[in-house]
């Protein structure tokens, strides 16, 4: 049933529960295949990185890549998963043309690491506990590229082009239970879940996790029941929904679509959808008129995979801080609110102040820089602040410039548009530019007599007691030495020379 | 030497003229490529002869020697490969249209060993479509002829492999062993054929039919030359996962000293009974009166999960080769069928295979499809799967009570081309007797034991080992062969029929 005009958000809300589960699949960083000794690196030409084994050749043979397992054991054990003592790969049986073998070696009801979870903080600086069900290895298949339809898709194509470079490559499919009770935070969750899990897996150093690479791809399952109800609505899954934005929108428009077709007494038809990045919206994909059968069975040409408790100990040891935890320590350390903290997630600059704060510089100030004159700098170039031409060293020598009390605030901004303009190093700056804060007395006093005498109202006033004026004063000296003057000197001489007590 | 008298030589005494001199590898080659010549049109052993390659391959063995180079124990020696390993530069079949025309881009491990053990490969042997069958009838390529009666099968899947031996066309071949087709075809050819413990020589590049049985092995005229290619293709390999990392176990040694003074010998009340031709149960009652007589004490035994081993192997055979076969999809490699331009991937996939499978594969193609369907496969391929660990204890518990097993190879003699073909129950009873050995991964051989005295055709006893004891069956198989050709006065193949 299709369905012209979509119910509002807040109206699907009033009437029905959201059920989500969503399934992210990792490509893991690993140097060579799941399977081969094939490299993964990305953008070779089309079929370079292939072997008889990665190209399902007859007579090949699978080989487990001893990274991959540890990796995927170290995903599981971040998740609170049980790590399985023994478990089997598994062939999931389909005719597809990127597949070469026609099967996918994967996992199927022996998984790697079972049940566990994942605590995501919301903005608000809520916490939603996402139940993980299962994290299992598998590989990847090929690329396929629909040459001639309208659609980009198979059917209509005039012909297909297939690289098989990724066939192979690790991946890691990480699958959530039932996400029940996040009610119209349901976008929400879903996109701090996948937020989260994408800082975890670069925490634990296993993949980069670019979802823009297609290195973390996300399907998103959805369903809804009316309040009260327990039993699950039949679910839609809508696939490779690629950005954190994207899960946000993909689960509102389907919370909105289902509760246009329900409320006007339709069914939703179980089945899996397309996500349009262009507006946010998701259309009909195959249609599965029965459950697809995969004739999943135990795979021969392998061996089961038995990791030693010592060894699974041993990764547990080198697991790093959990992002969610470190976050929290640096928000504590930091002395900054749940919101601030976010938005410091949010630019991506979390990782920087840390760097900065050990380069030398107090917290404080990194976060300034950082949060202040660099992000406005890397909005203006829309470029990402971690690639702006200024390292977390040149930033804290800044700040350190600041303390000493070398540089003011104007100044210090100047030399951080002169380093990002190329002209080198903080110290190199200063001195082309001639950047330095005047607090040589002689120099400043000629300034602050001029002004106490251009002022002479306000030069009164301070006499009198009200202190406070003398920043207009600082003003007229700061003016005066375009900037270079050390305001607090100049601020200590005025009141000086007009015999009042700071 | 003349050449008559070259190619009834074993490889053990081919490998000692070329190494002493008196002969040359190319000579050797020669006298078998011309054997191929005269009598293949009849029997039909190979799909592909390499003329070029093995005739190269066999001076590169002179000059080693001439240079003085160290040698392999079968260094020289012509070998007849089964169309199922990957031949780099070499068509490679596996009996199926589906892949005619394919030159695979490399060697399978075992291609490789033999090439690094010096042993000239003459060419790709027949086969059943992808070592499915019984009697090398399943062949895309037609059926190849039983060198004692050429209307007679020579066994399958590996038929090209026997016929080359008993023709006296290669001195050694090289087969593979899902359901029993190196010792079936062994039995009905007057050969020997082992099917080593699963695990013990490498997959990989040996195109696949059931993965967890498929296991390739030697072939050839004596005990001794099967030890002698057992010890050069076996071996961990670590592009196989399933590959043993275990020593080889000492077959050579073994068939040097065939004894069986003091060994349990197990004979199971399940390999006897309906079906079974009178002249293969006198044949086998001989060989454990001969064993006794040899110093063996026998004992009976009782497997009665081997009643079941046919049923499970027709249920994880075809399950998993209708998974092994679905990369046969006429897009990378082989046939393709049908793709005129208008037609979809899919369609083209379906008339591919259509057109590439024959019957047969088919039929297991949609057996093992049904098998492994969700709502079934608890009811198949998962009761299968207790049934091979039924069948596997039953072995375990043999294997306290006695050192190997003895039974027929196979319950009848060679029978017509075309006389079981459109019966696949009948087909599929040939195996009956080998089945249990590919469900528990153990070891296995089959030797002949003299003629059927009712059609004058070779029977084969079957040696059955504890896994990894490889060793066992070659100590028992040398014994026993000494002692028949004693008795006979001669190799039983001397009494096969001149071609």
């Amino acid at each position: 049933m299709t369905v012209t005009e979509l119910v509002s958000y807040e109206d699907a809300l009033a009437s029905y529960d959201p059920v989500m589960g969503l399934e992210v699949h990792v490509e893991l960083g690993t140097k060579t295949k799941m399977f081969c000794g094939c490299s993964t690196e990305l953008g070779a030409d089309p079929n370079t990185q292939t072997c008889p084994v990665c190209l399902g050749m007859p007579g090949a043979l699978p080989v487990v890549n001893a990274t991959g397992v540890e990796s995927a054991i170290k995903i599981g054990l971040a998740l609170h998963c049980e790590i399985a003592e023994w478990c089997r790969f598994a062939r999931k049986n389909y005719f597809y043309p990127d597949m070469p073998k026609n099967f996918q070696t994967s996992q199927y009801d022996e998984p790697i690491a079972f049940n566990g979870y994942l605590d995501v903080q919301l903005e608000d600086g809520e916490v939603f506990r996402v139940e993980i069900e299962r994290a299992h290895m598998e590989e990847d298949t090929g690329k396929s590229t629909h040459v001639g339809g309208a659609t980009g898709r198979i059917h209509g194509a005039q012909h297909s082009l297939l690289d098989y470079n990724r066939a192979g490559i690790p991946l890691i499919e990480i699958v959530t239970k039932p996400i029940e009770g996040a009610g119209e935070r349901a976008p929400e969750v879903a996109k701090a879940y996948v937020a989260e899990l994408r800082e975890l897996i670069k925490a634990l150093g296993v993949s980069e996790a670019r979802m823009e690479m297609g290195q973390m791809r996300c399907d998103v399952n959805l369903s809804l029941r009316p309040h009260g109800r327990e039993k699950f609505g039949t679910r839609s899954e809508t696939k490779n929904v690629n950005s954190l934005r994207s899960v946000e929108r993909a689960v509102r428009f389907e919370v909105q679509r289902h509760a246009s077709v329900l409320s006007a007494g339709g069914t939703i038809v179980q089945e899996t959808r397309h996500f349009h990045e262009e507006d946010g919206s998701t259309t009909s994909g195959r249609i599965k008129e029965e459950a697809e059968d995969y004739r999943y069975f135990p795979e021969p040409d392998l061996v089961p995979v038995a990791p030693s408790r010592e060894w699974v100990e041993e990764l547990r040891g080198t697991l790093p801080e959990l992002p969610r935890v470190r976050r929290n320590r640096l928000r504590e350390d930091w002395g900054v609110t749940e919101h601030d903290m976010q938005s410091i997630l949010n630019a991506g600059a979390v990782d920087l102040i840390v760097a900065t704060v050990e380069a030398g510089a107090d917290s404080a100030a990194a976060r300034k820089w950082w949060m202040g004159e660099l992000a406005r700098s890397a909005n203006e170039s829309g470029t990402d602040l971690a690639a702006l031409p200024i390292t977390p060293a040149q930033v804290a020598r800044v700040a350190a410039l600041v303390a000493e009390g070398s540089l003011n605030d104007k100044l210090a901004r100047q030399v951080i548009e002169g380093v990002l303009a190329g002209e080198g190093d903080p110290d190199a700056v200063v001195d082309k530019r001639g950047l330095k804060v005047v607090s040589d007395d002689s120099a400043l006093g000629a300034a602050v007599d001029e002004a106490i005498a251009a002022n002479a109202a306000i030069a009164d006033k301070i006499r009198g007691g009200k202190v406070a004026a003398a920043g207009a004063l600082v003003g007229a000296v700061m003016k005066a030495t375009r900037g270079q003057a050390d305001a607090a000197r100049v601020r200590e001489l005025i009141l000086e020379r007009l015999g009042v007590e700071g | 030497m003349t050449d008559i008298n070259i190619i009834k030589l074993t490889a053990a005494e081919i490998a000692a003229k070329i190494a002493s001199g008196e002969l040359t590898a190319v000579q050797v080659t020669e006298a078998h490529l011309a054997r191929i010549e005269a009598v293949d049109e009849k029997v039909h052993a190979f799909l592909h002869v390499d003329r070029e390659g093995a005739l190269a391959q066999a001076r590169e063995v002179d000059a080693k020697r001439e240079r003085g180079e160290k040698l392999g124990p079968l260094a020289g020696v012509p070998l007849a490969l089964k169309d199922i390993f990957t031949t780099k530069g070499i068509p490679t079949t596996v009996g199926s249209k589906i892949l005619e025309g394919w030159i695979p881009p490399y060697d399978a491990t075992l291609t490789k060993r033999l090439k690094d053990a010096d042993v000239v490969i003459l060419g790709k042997t027949n086969m059943d479509e992808f070592a499915m069958g019984s009697s090398t009838e399943n062949s895309a390529y037609g059926p190849t002829g039983n060198p004692w009666d050429l209307t007679k099968i020579p066994g399958g899947s590996g038929g090209g492999s026997s016929a080359a031996l008993a023709a006296y066309e290669a001195p050694l071949a090289i087969g593979t062993d899902t359901g029993g087709s190196i010792r079936q075809p062994a039995a009905v050819t007057g050969t020997v054929g082992v099917k080593p413990t699963y695990g013990s020589v490498s997959r990989y590049g040996m195109v696949a039919f059931s993965s967890s049985l498929d296991q390739g092995g030697p072939c050839a005229r004596t005990v001794l030359d099967a030890a002698l290619l057992h010890e050069v293709i076996a071996g961990h390999d670590p592009m196989d996962s399933t590959s043993i990392d275990a020593p080889v176990p000492p077959v050579v040694e073994a068939a040097r000293n065939g004894s069986v003074a003091g060994m349990r010998v197990g004979v199971v009340k399940q390999f006897r009974g309906e079906g079974y031709q009178a002249g293969v149960v006198q044949r086998f009652d001989e060989s454990v009166e001969l064993l006794k007589e040899l110093g063996a004490e026998i004992v009976e035994l009782d497997c009665p999960s081997f009643d079941l081993a046919l049923a499970a192997y027709y249920l994880i055979a075809p399950s998993e080769c209708s998974s092994n076969l679905a990369r046969f999809d006429g897009l990378r490699y082989g046939l393709r069928a049908g793709d005129d331009g208008t037609r979809s991937a899919e369609d083209v996939t379906a008339l591919t295979r259509e057109a590439g499978f024959g019957p047969e594969v088919k039929r297991r193609v949609m057996l093992g499809t049904y098998a492994l369907s969700s709502g079934y496969y608890d009811a198949y391929y998962g009761s299968a799967q207790k049934v091979r660990t039924l069948i596997t204890r039953d072995f375990e518990k043999a294997f306290e009570q006695v050192d190997v097993i003895v039974s027929p190879t196979t319950p009848t003699t060679a029978f017509a081309i075309g006389e079981r073909a459109d019966d696949p129950m009948a087909m599929y009873l040939a195996d009956l007797c080998t089945i249990p050995t590919n469900l528990a991964g153990n070891a296995a051989m089959s030797l002949p034991c003299g003629l059927a005295p009712e059609d004058n055709l070779p029977v084969g006893l079957q040696i059955i080992a504890p896994a990894l004891k490889d060793d066992r069956l070659y100590k028992v198989g040398a014994a026993v062969e000494a002692a028949f050709t004693a008795r006979w006065g001669h190799h039983l193949l001397e009494e096969a029929p001149s071609l």
